[in-house]
């Protein structure tokens, strides 16, 4: 379960993380104590048998433990390798911390890349129901909310705005991290139960609000793309991106091979990453592929980080450049930009958070040279559909508010994801979105 | 799959495509726009909703570069991958007395939509399209069916007033009442143009033109500065208040890609001429 090599994954976009062998699966899944009580379970937001698949996986029954994954997750592909397990899964096992935790990600991942090999195992789906629920945004939320609702018995029309299906999975996490047609792959899965997916859709334009609440239900899983900008001086110069459009560029459009592909984006010999979470790395370890000297600058201190550890372990290996304590304050240049000025922060008293609160440093101005500058502060709820729906409560932050049944204030509108909680992880969207499902399964039974 | 059923060119570069896209037919407002990816490789464009009839949208565009001079080469019958839309908010409407309607180049395929729309709320209708010369004039018949009154000018002076659409706009403020003016052009135009309102105090709305990715809000790649705010052109937008609008700002993104726009046309025109000579030689 090596990393390629940096000298070789720095010019490609081809995964880094190489994958458990059939052997080493093996071995690993043998390790797995198979807890009476097991935590490790009560980790996974839609609750995979995990003791039940790696018992297969030991048995070398691949297969079977693929059948038993599918029936709580069908996007486990992705889930083996974007999850945050240690913060969910394996933070939870009782055989303890990172180091001697069961790699519970890489053997779902295993499963799934085998599966994918040798023909995918369809899930059983109850009769239909005959009733129609519509879905909004193919992210792991509304895939998720789709296939459980298809099982369910219900057809399901799933609604995209982008010409593909699968959200951040294909427009935000880069193919080294997630590879497309593994996305491709899974989302096909989902369809194959009968979901049917409208591209090109962007619900609140190519279809009203009434023609949405005309289903007998609605799930909305629209995520939280809208990119926050810094409000500098001289940010809206030529080459200031904020992370989502340099991404989307990259991941959804494939600028990385223009001009085969038709879209470009500026390849930055200098480049200057602003944030500290997943998006900044993501953004910063693109821009270094595409060929730039990157310079990642965060307001605080390097272990306040909120990345994944492993991603900024291989930020660093592949050459990224972090300055902590920093914050940009002006993109400086004349038509184009041509560098960053930066400020250094000392840390204060704990917020809210309990982090301590960074401050600037009067008089400690410095500036970087750079003609590409990626701002990656975060993102809110995409404003655009629920702002047509007035009655729709939200909270301050313009997220949609939920009730413990992933309930909105609209009857018969449920929503989950991002969305409602704010930029999060693919795996919480995805307990949202099975737990939505089963509310609104539960909801029209009783009608 | 999006079919074309009809295709063809109307003057100079410029062409006019008839799309059918029910879910975006059904739907699209006067002022509002589509996204188009022709196929697997291609780039998002934006152009403006020009007319719609039963399933069908029409477009009017200049071949200007990579994508656009693709999108002309094809014929009926062909297909487009991807139409997304109607994206964008629907041109400010409303009954405002007397309505002017300015257009210059390529921008006047959006004026016919809003004059109807302008005509049904119950306004007068005064249309004016400004044109290098008189072979680059479109939409003028329908414009002339539509509006109230409607004057042409050109550059050159080979039609209608010898000058520029502005001129032709401060005279029928000299003569007339003006409530409301529209004006849709490359951004230069719409920059000087407006000048034409802003002492009067009225309002002008300018459809702003910038390069989008997604077009729903997503990637801010169509950010403009407006009344001093980040605005995004593809969600709060296309149409704006010219008098807030910071044109420098645009045109300077605008102008952000333009070494990977030319090697991106001469890279399709060598291929083309490629296949055109495969051709010829047999
Ligand atoms: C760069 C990046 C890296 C990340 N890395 C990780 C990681 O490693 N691990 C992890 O767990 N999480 C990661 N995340 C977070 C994770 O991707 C999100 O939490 C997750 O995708 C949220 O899922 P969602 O379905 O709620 O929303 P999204 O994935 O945002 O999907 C929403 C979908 O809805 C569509 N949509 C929006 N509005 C409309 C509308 N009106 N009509 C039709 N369609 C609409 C959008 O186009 C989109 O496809 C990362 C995020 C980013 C940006
Ligand atoms: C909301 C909106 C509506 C539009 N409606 C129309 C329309 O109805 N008809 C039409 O012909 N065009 C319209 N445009 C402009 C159109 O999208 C661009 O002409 C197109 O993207 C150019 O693509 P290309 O690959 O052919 O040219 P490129 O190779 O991308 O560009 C070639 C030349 O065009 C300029 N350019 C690039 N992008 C734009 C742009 N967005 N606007 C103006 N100039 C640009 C470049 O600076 C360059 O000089 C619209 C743009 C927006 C944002
Ligand atoms: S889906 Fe995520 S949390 Fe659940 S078992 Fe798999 S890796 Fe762990
Ligand atoms: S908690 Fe750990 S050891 Fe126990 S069953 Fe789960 S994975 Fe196996
Ligand atoms: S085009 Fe992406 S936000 Fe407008």
């Amino acid at each position: 379960m090596d990393d390629r090599p940096v000298e070789q994954r720095v010019h490609d976009f081809s995964e880094v993380d190489a994958g458990l062998t059939e052997q080493e699966a093996v071995l690993e899944a043998n390790r797995c104590l198979q807890c009476k009580k097991p935590l490790c379970i009560t980790g996974c937001p839609v609750t995979i048998d995990i003791p039940a698949f790696i018992r297969e996986i030991a048995a070398g029954d691949f297969r079977k433990a693929a059948v038993i994954i599918k029936e709580q997750n069908m996007l486990p592909a992705i889930c083996g390798r974007v999850c945050p397990q240690e913060d969910q899964c394996e933070g939870a096992c009782v055989l303890g911390n990172k180091n001697s935790a069961i790699a519970i990600g890489a053997l779902e991942r295993f499963v799934a890349d085998h599966e994918r090999a040798h023909g995918m195992v369809m899930p059983q789906k109850k009769p239909s129901t005959g009733r129609r629920v519509a879905v909004v945004g193919a992210g792991p939320a509304g895939l998720t909310a789709s296939a459980e609702l298809a099982r369910l018995g219900y057809h399901v029309t799933l609604f995209e705005s982008l010409h593909a299906a699968g959200g951040v999975l294909m427009y935000g996490i880069p193919a080294f991290r997630l590879p497309k047609e593994i996305v491709k792959a899974e989302v096909d899965a989902v369809l194959s139960l009968g979901v049917v997916l409208r591209l090109n859709h962007l619900v609140g334009r190519s279809v009203s609000t009434r023609e949405l609440l005309s289903y007998d239900a609605v799930f909305l899983g629209t995520g939280a793309g809208l990119p926050y900008f810094m409000g500098l001086p001289g940010e809206n110069l030529p080459g200031v991106y904020s992370a989502n459009e340099f991404l989307t560029r990259v991941n959804l459009m494939h600028a990385d091979r223009f001009p085969v592909y038709d879209t470009p984006v500026k390849r930055g010999s200098r480049v200057v990453v602003a944030g500290g979470g997943n998006v900044a790395m993501d953004a910063a370890r693109v821009a270094l592929r595409l060929g730039g000297r990157v310079t990642l600058v965060y307001r605080r201190r390097e272990e306040d980080l909120p990345a994944r550890g492993a991603e900024i372990a291989r930020a660093k290996e592949e050459g990224i450049d972090f300055v902590m304590c920093t914050n940009p304050v002006r993109i400086l240049g004349d038509q184009v930009m041509s560098g960053v000025e930066c400020i250094r922060m000392e840390m204060c008293t704990p917020d809210d958070s309990g982090r301590p609160e960074p401050r600037e440093i009067a008089g400690s101005t410095f500036t970087i040279d750079a003609d590409v500058f990626i701002a990656a502060i975060g993102q809110g709820p995409n404003p655009l559909l629920i702002s047509e729906l007035p009655e729709l409560k939200r909270g301050k932050r313009g997220n949609v508010l939920v009730d413990d049944e992933f309930r909105t204030s609209l009857r018969k509108v449920f929503a989950g994801g991002d969305v409602a909680t704010g930029a999060a992880t693919v795996i919480l969207a995805m307990g949202a979105a099975k737990s939505a499902a089963h509310a609104i399964d539960r909801m029209l039974r009783e009608e | 799959m999006f079919y074309i059923e009809k295709s063809e060119q109307l003057a100079d570069k410029v062409h006019q495509m008839w799309v059918r896209a029910p879910h975006v037919a059904h739907h699209a407002l006067a002022g509002q726009f589509v996204i188009f990816r022709i196929d697997e490789k291609g780039e998002r464009i934006p152009l403006t909703i020009s007319a719609v009839d039963g399933d069908a949208i029409r477009v009017i565009f200049m071949a200007i570069g990579k994508t656009t001079t693709h999108l002309a080469s094809l014929k009926s019958g062909d297909s487009i991958r991807d139409v997304a839309g109607p994206l964008g908010k629907p041109s400010e409407m409303g009954t405002y007395g007397t309505c002017v309607l300015v257009g210059g180049g390529v921008g006047s395929a959006n004026l016919p939509i809003i004059a109807r729309a302008a005509k049904a709320a119950g306004n007068r209708v005064i249309g004016i399209i400004g044109a290098r010369n008189a072979s680059l004039i479109i939409v003028e018949n329908e414009m002339r069916s539509v509006c109230d009154e409607f004057f042409l000018a050109t550059d050159d002076g080979s039609r209608g007033f010898h000058g520029f659409a502005a001129d032709v706009l401060k005279q029928v403020m000299a003569k007339e009442r003006v409530d409301r003016v529209w004006i849709i052009g490359p951004a230069i135009m719409m920059k000087v143009t407006s000048e034409a309102t802003r002492a009067a105090g009225i309002r002008t709305l300018v459809s702003l033109n910038p390069i989008m990715v997604d077009g729903t809000g997503m990637c801010g790649s169509c950010r403009v500065m407006v009344d001093g705010m980040t605005k995004f052109a593809c969600v709060d937008g296309p149409e704006f208040d010219a008098h807030k609008v910071d044109f420098n700002v645009l045109m300077q993104r605008l102008r952000m890609y333009q070494p990977e726009e030319k090697e991106s046309l001469e890279r399709y025109q060598a291929h083309v001429c490629a296949c055109r000579g495969g051709e010829h030689h047999g």
